[in-house]
């Protein structure tokens, strides 16, 4: 090692000002030696998460591969395995994507907007910041108990797939307000004030420049919790979708299944054919969720292209 | 006070018992003070002399630091820029402001110059606005192939000078500066330097600078600020040369700031 790096690395010994500063060899061992430690720690947690998945994802291939077929799509479930298939399921879980996301992004995204660039600093706004903050760590359950209560039996939806999505609606809504403030944040104040500082009023300034930058942000946060809503089992369960359908949604007030309830019936079953094909659904909405992962980082990509 | 505005043409902005607190504190003392149309004005001081306060307090920039609170009257033209019918959006499109750290927005060059005349309703030939702006701005010869790049592929001085030229592209009476050059590179200070010396011409620019010999070399009026106070203003020239106030000559000849 040459002199100025061990000036810079060690402790000097400031005993001898005359001699050259030495260092303390046992302390720079030690030194060498948690940087290396902390590293190897770091690996290892990344190797395991690593491990984990793919242990997972070749268990589910190998047992559910061999079940997807043509007709894997285009039949409904069954009570014999060789006949059974997704189709209802899938066209559930696609009508609750697109029925969720609709309810769910303009008004997250609004509430975010409200809340960062118009709400006033008061105390009853920090209040329904924290509580949505807790909202986001309820249970999922609690949310099927509520979407039971409300939209099922008070407003009369029944089991219908609005009510489903509806639920599902206020599952996501506090991650999606969460994660669009975090974006709006980001937004630095110096394209705030250039904007104001050219006579844009706060409608122009929120709408033509925080919004667009805070966009890939959004989307990120939008997605992800778009995926979290079609992976949920068990509001979905409480509110009363059904197992066994073998018809598709035409409309709103239709009652549906969604995938992960496909899985979970067929998975409780006891004959082993059922696990297998419970397997395959589950390599389905793995492809369904990799899809939508990828989007937001495409999307991410997409408008970030003049960075901040 | 409006009515010796007007039988004196020459001053377009002018400050009367202007006082700026943040929260408790009072960061701009009672500063009354004209500025005369085409003229450069130069604020300067030590840091933390409430100089660029102050000059957010002339467009009202300073309405978005909640803790901020003003009293006293600026005339713009005569017209109380603080008064309830006053409109800090309309004010805002006549006096323009460039800031301390180039600022650009996440678009093309282009597309830079045009949102502000945009969303203000302006509806000509935006290819001649961004044209004409950049031409002011001494910026048009190094972008004029690539207007539809991001702005962010510019070099800082040249960021700047986009910032300047976006902001003549409002077509503002007078422009606000905060320290234009302090995040720039001595070549692109003087870039900045020349430009202001050509577009007093047309516009009236409020500068703030640290740097005295920039104040020096292109203000017409000096105003020296210390702990928000004004404590002497005038010829640029006089200032430099034979200051009245002790502070004064103290702080230009560099014996503290």
């Amino acid at each position: 090692m040459s002199k100025t790096n061990d000036s810079l690395t060690g402790v000097i010994n400031l005993g001898n000002l005359d001699s050259k500063p030495s260092i303390d060899a046992k302390r720079k061992a030690k030194r060498k030696m948690y940087d290396k430690l902390f590293y190897r720690f770091c690996q290892g947690t990344i190797f395991f998460a690593l491990v984990t998945l793919v242990v997972l994802v070749v268990h589910i291939l190998m047992s559910g591969l061999s079940w997807i077929s043509l007709d894997f799509f285009t039949n409904f479930t069954s009570r014999f395995a060789e006949r059974a298939g997704i189709k209802a399921a899938i066209f559930g879980s696609l009508w609750v994507l697109f029925l969720t996301a609709s309810f769910a992004i303009p008004l997250g995204v609004s509430a975010a907007i409200f809340l960062e660039e118009y709400a006033p600093k008061k105390l009853w706004v920090q209040w329904v910041q924290i509580n949505i903050g807790n909202l986001a760590g309820m249970p999922s359950i609690v949310y099927g108990l509520v979407g039971l209560a409300v939209f099922v039996r008070y407003f009369n939806f029944e089991r219908s797939l609005l009510a489903g999505s509806l639920t599902l609606t206020l599952l996501i809504l506090p991650i999606i307000i969460i994660s669009s403030q975090e974006a709006i944040k980001a937004v630095p104040l110096s394209l705030r004030e250039a904007a104001y500082a050219l006579g844009a009023n706060k409608w122009q300034v929120v709408f033509l420049q925080v919004l667009p930058a805070a966009l890939p942000g959004i989307l990120t946060g939008v997605i992800l919790s778009i995926s979290r809503a079609i992976g949920e089992t068990a509001p979905l369960i409480v509110i009363g979708a059904l197992s066994f359908v073998a018809f598709t949604p035409t409309n709103i007030w239709d009652e549906f299944t969604v995938l992960p309830i496909q899985i979970y019936n067929w998975a409780s079953k006891p004959q082993a054919e059922f696990h297998e094909l419970a397997a395959a659904a589950i390599i389905i909405l793995l492809v369904l969720l990799f899809a939508m992962n990828f989007l937001a980082i495409y999307l991410r990509q997409k408008y970030q292209r003049y960075k901040l | 006070m409006s009515a010796s505005l007007s039988e004196n043409k020459e001053v377009i902005l002018e400050t009367k018992d202007l006082n700026v607190f943040y929260g408790e504190k009072q960061a701009i003392h009672s500063i009354s003070m004209q500025v005369k149309k085409g003229t450069v004005a130069a604020l300067i001081g030590p840091s933390g002399c409430g100089k660029s306060t102050f000059l957010r307090s002339l467009n009202r920039m300073n309405d978005f630091v909640a803790s901020a609170k003003v009293n006293g009257d600026v005339f713009y033209k005569g017209q109380n820029l603080y008064s309830k019918k006053a409109d800090p959006v309309e004010i805002r499109s006549q006096i323009g402001m460039v800031f301390q750290k180039p600022n650009p927005f996440p678009k093309s060059i282009y597309k830079n110059i045009i949102w502000g005349p945009k969303i203000n309703g302006f509806t000509g030939d935006m290819d001649l606005l961004v044209e004409k702006s950049l031409k002011r701005a001494a910026l048009w010869g190094e972008v004029k192939d690539r207007l539809h790049d991001s702005a962010f592929d510019l070099s800082g001085g040249q960021q700047q000078r986009l910032c300047i030229a976006r902001t003549i592209a409002m077509n503002p009476d007078v422009i606000l500066m905060d320290e234009p050059c302090s995040a720039l590179d001595p070549r692109s200070t003087q870039a900045i330097e020349d430009l202001i010396s050509e577009l007093k011409r047309r516009y009236t620019i409020i500068i703030v600078t640290h740097n005295m010999q920039q104040a020096g070399r292109i203000s017409d009026e000096t105003y020296f600020f210390h702990e928000g106070h004004l404590i002497e203003s005038g010829d640029t020239k006089m200032i430099f040369t034979k200051p009245s106030v002790q502070m004064t000559e103290d702080y230009i000849t560099g014996r503290f700031g």
